[in-house]
């Protein structure tokens, strides 16, 4: 089981290695990176690579870590008793598989994405450490122990909004995502667009990596958002000389609604602009 | 050689265990790296490193363990440095004599060529084993840290492969620990001050709750609903603005823009260098809209936590005597009111912009420092993290 990238995803060396090592090893793997880098597409192409089902869980602020492994539903089994059903007699009929149990047991090693763990409580990565370390856990409601047989490839996500626990972070592997140069980006959109004028693409790459050179951007474009624009582009059937305009009544690129996600960034831009117009004026 | 690999981590701060180590040896084992330096590289910055802050301090620590571990032809050194600091640098490092034999030689060339020398030199004598030009702090550069802008120097783009090693780049630079101190850092640094209580509107099944009444019942299902569960601590920050703070303003816009999201019950206010008897809230209208330190003493009840953010720098009079203050004519001195908030509010920090070293050349802010029981942090992530613990006791 190698992943060395798949026709739709391009993974650098570090990142390949990275993904390997945590496939031989068997251990999870924390991804970091900017928004937008491709955290959660990984997980996916990684189980399309490796024609592994993939199983995503993911988390929110009130995701439990309990909710991972069951649940019992104890509301609906008063309910039935209530009722007088049959099922009622036995509790296991009541338990909910959670994710990781779904991941255990799956019959076929699948890859079990945990997205964006750093949405959830603070303590949330701490009551998982067992289960992600040895890939078991046990029921108490039935006092039966599921164990993995074969252990799933766990990929974490995390936008690094609260730091993780050292013991988790003992346990895992990471990737920090970096933003791929212009290079890389030429290919991922290489990859995204096979179609799309060379020259257009030029231009459009020009516009984007000036936009997050741009001093004090609240939210930087990232990948994502670049190839969201250049599908906007292609729609619109947008000529490369548009994008090399320096039509001063033309501040900002066209359809920047794709690449600047709030108003204030699109006002800094648009001022920056104005005063680079008027430099080269004078 | 791994064990040395290891135990440097280690005393470069790295955050590396047993453990680690212990699967970098399984990953060997087990043939991950492909017998490649640079895949070797990659798998032991996945498994050692934790944190994308750690990694430029792994690259340089790697660069050292394994120096010439691939001997890249004709391999110089490879910073990137602005252009104007090497001629700062230039103008340093070389002797007048020099520098007029580079003019008489030839222009910008011929500097960096003489320059990449010196620094060749100059490394030599490093102490702590660290690399290149910029690191560790030894170097000239060290306090000005990275700018993408550079200019490399010893790098020939023409040779064949790569000039420069991987870790050797330390592209990680700019994550290293001067994590600038943004909106959502200060975010993630307020969280910590969270006290959660159930209040308002019932909307949660009390499970607990709805068993216990249900069996109370015999058997008749009886749901029991709690509210949700808010964050209920209560905030009052007091900004000092004008005049010296004029300098920290930015950082000032963020922290306060992170809390107003993060806190519901958020107050502030503003005042000049000192808390005297009047505070406002709009600083146009400072003059105009005033409202009394007292008046604030009764109106916000002992609950809130109290956040001064101030640079506290001023002349100790200011804070000592009765009509110290610089704008008008003040009643009662500084250290009185700041006294009585202090007695009002348990919880009660001071966060200084002004970098921790400068504070002991300052007397006023070593008499804050007092007025505030020790408890002025400085305003960077760490001083902010550790300004919420003492806030949460």
């Amino acid at each position: 089981m190698k992943f060395t990238g798949t026709d739709s995803y391009v993974a650098s060396d570090d990142l390949r290695v990275a993904v390997n090592a945590a496939i031989a090893l068997q251990r999870p793997l924390l991804i970091k990176g900017e928004p937008g880098t491709g955290k959660t597409v990984l997980a996916h192409e990684v189980a399309k690579a490796l024609k592994a089902p993939i199983i995503e869980w993911h988390i929110k602020s009130t995701t439990k870590a309990q909710q991972g492994l069951y649940e019992y539903d104890a509301v609906s089994r008063l309910r039935d008793s209530q009722l007088g059903d049959e099922r009622v007699k036995d509790i296991a009929n009541y338990i909910k598989k959670g994710k990781l149990w779904e991941g255990f047991t799956h019959p076929e090693r699948p890859v079990l994405l945990i997205d964006e763990i750093d949405k959830a409580d603070i303590e949330f990565p701490n009551d998982l450490l067992l289960e992600l370390d040895r890939m078991e856990f046990y029921v108490y409601e039935t006092q039966q122990v599921i164990k993995a047989e074969q252990r799933p490839i766990v990929m974490i996500t995390s936008n690094n909004e609260k730091e993780l626990p050292d013991a988790f972070l003992r346990r895992c592997f990471f990737h920090y995502i970096r933003f791929p140069d212009r290079e890389t980006m030429t290919q991922i959109v290489d990859v995204h667009f096979p179609d799309l004028q060379r020259n257009l693409l030029r231009e459009a790459l020009n516009v984007f990596y000036d936009i997050r050179e741009v001093p004090g951007l609240k939210k930087k474009p990232s990948t994502s958002e670049l190839l969201d624009w250049l599908k906007l582009l292609m729609v619109e059937d947008m000529s490369p000389d548009a994008l090399r305009s320096k039509d001063s009544k033309q501040l900002i690129p066209p359809l920047h609604g794709a690449l600047l996600k709030n108003e204030q960034d699109v006002h800094l831009f648009e001022r920056l602009a104005f005063m680079a117009r008027r430099e080269q004026r004078q | 050689m791994f064990v040395n690999f290891f135990l440097e981590l280690r005393q470069a701060k790295v955050p590396v265990s047993i453990k680690e180590y212990l699967a970098l040896m399984e990953g060997m084992d087990k043939g991950v790296s492909d017998f490649s330096v640079d895949d070797f590289y990659y798998l032991s910055r996945a498994i050692l490193v934790k944190d994308e802050r750690n990694l430029d301090k792994f690259d340089r620590v790697f660069g050292h363990i394994f120096k010439g571990l691939e001997a890249v032809p004709g391999e110089g050194i490879a910073a990137e440095i602005p252009e104007e600091w090497l001629r700062k640098l230039a103008e340093k490092l070389l002797t007048e004599e020099e520098k007029k034999q580079i003019e008489a030689m030839g222009g910008w060339e011929k500097l960096m060529e003489t320059l990449k020398k010196r620094l060749e030199e100059q490394q030599k004598r490093h102490q702590g084993g660290s690399k290149w030009i910029g690191t560790a702090g030894t170097s000239p550069f060290g306090a000005h840290g990275f700018n993408p802008e550079g200019v490399r120097i010893g790098q020939d783009k023409n040779r064949e492969g790569r000039a420069v090693k991987v870790w050797d780049k330390r592209e990680y630079k700019n994550l290293d620990d001067t994590v600038e101190i943004g909106t959502r850092n200060i975010k993630i640094a307020l969280r910590r001050l969270r006290k959660f209580a159930r209040e308002g509107a019932e909307v949660e099944l009390d499970m607990p709750d709805t068993i216990r009444s249900t069996a109370r019942n015999a058997g008749w299902l009886e749901i029991k609903m709690v509210p949700e569960r808010r964050n209920k601590v209560k905030l009052l920050i007091l900004f000092d603005i004008g005049g010296s703070m004029d300098a920290h303003i930015r950082v000032c816009e963020e922290l306060f823009s992170a809390a107003r999201s993060e806190f519901k019950h958020l107050e502030f206010f503003y005042f000049h260098n000192c808390l005297y008897e009047k505070l406002w809230k709009d600083n146009r209208r400072r003059h105009v809209d005033t409202f009394s330190t007292a008046q604030l003493l009764h109106t916000y009840p002992a609950d809130y936590k109290v956040l001064f953010v101030g640079d506290a720098s001023m002349s100790p009079y200011e804070i000592a005597y009765p009509g110290g203050s610089v704008e008008h004519w003040n009643e009662e001195s500084g250290q009185t009111w700041i006294q009585r908030v202090a007695d009002t509010y348990r919880s009660m920090v001071w966060l200084n912009p002004v970098p921790e070293r400068h504070w002991s050349y300052t007397p006023s802010i070593q008499l804050l420092q007092q007025l505030s029981s020790n408890r002025m942090f400085p305003l960077t992530l760490g001083g902010l993290d550790s300004a919420m613990k003492e806030l949460n006791k």
